[in-house]
């Protein structure tokens, strides 16, 4: 199983569409996106999980850089999850407390802080 | 004796392979259904932080996995060859300015938040991640 990624924007955000596992070998290219997405002016993105099998320290530290990229320019790192398995991953690293977690992209795309 | 031994390169794409075989092996050895992600996710981590540990170092010797079906237990030792494994344990640094250090230290913060019987040791010669689970009394073959 490799990792997928599509982004589409919705109002002023940025939807990036995750599938398939993001371990250290695929997290590369999951941080290319975010980077490239950055760099490209989007500083507003959500990272919608929900079609991801597998998550390890590797992401989160890929998810954490995306955050730090994005506070530069005063920008939001959302993500989208309900999986069970997964938010376990957030909840025993502390991240939970670092990014805003929702249930569906539209309720991400509608927040505000 | 260990049930299963895996020694892979020390490469990112080798580190699944590790995964499945962890858990394929613990299913059989009767580890809980439910407990088989987080088999599956602390083996991944012990087995990225020793990648990482290689490849920065420059080792060239491959990561070894052993797992070991006994009486009541399923465990796991992964083991790496790097030198610097003790003072990386050791010394941390948690602001997450460098990515790749912050991913080490939140590997081992997963494996320790994961699993409740481990231990992580460490000496010249490199380190080595213990970890154990219990298994269910009964075999899973009928």
């Amino acid at each position: 199983m490799d990792l997928s990624l599509s982004t589409r924007t919705v109002d002023d955000r940025t939807v990036v569409e995750v599938g398939g596992e993001i371990d250290v070998y695929t997290a590369p290219k999951l941080r290319e996106q975010l980077v490239e997405l950055v760099n490209d002016g989007n500083y507003h993105l959500v990272v919608d999980m929900e079609g991801v099998d597998f998550l390890d320290s590797t992401g989160l530290g890929v998810l954490v850089g995306g955050l730090k990229r994005v506070r530069a320019h005063e920008g939001s790192l959302r993500l989208v999850c309900n999986q069970e398995r997964i938010l376990k991953i957030f909840r025993i690293t502390g991240l939970t407390k670092v990014f805003p977690i929702h249930t569906s992209v539209e309720d991400a795309v509608a927040a505000t802080d | 004796m260990a049930t299963v031994e895996l020694r892979f390169s020390a490469l990112p794409e080798h580190v699944r392979t590790a995964r499945l075989v962890a858990a394929a092996v613990a299913r059989r050895a009767g580890v809980d259904e439910a407990v088989l992600d987080e088999v599956r996710l602390a083996v991944g981590e012990a087995c990225t932080r020793a990648v990482g540990l290689h490849l920065s170092n420059g080792v060239e010797a491959p990561v070894r996995v052993t797992l070991t079906e006994e009486e009541k237990k399923f465990s796991i030792e992964v083991g790496d060859e790097s030198p610097t494994s003790a003072a990386l344990v050791s010394g941390s640094h948690p602001e997450m300015d460098d990515e790749a250090e912050g991913e080490d230290e939140m590997g081992l913060a997963v494996i320790s938040g994961l699993v409740d019987d481990v231990e992580v040791t460490s000496s010249e010669s490199g380190g080595v991640i213990r970890m154990s689970w219990p298994t269910s009394p009964q075999p899973l073959v009928s």
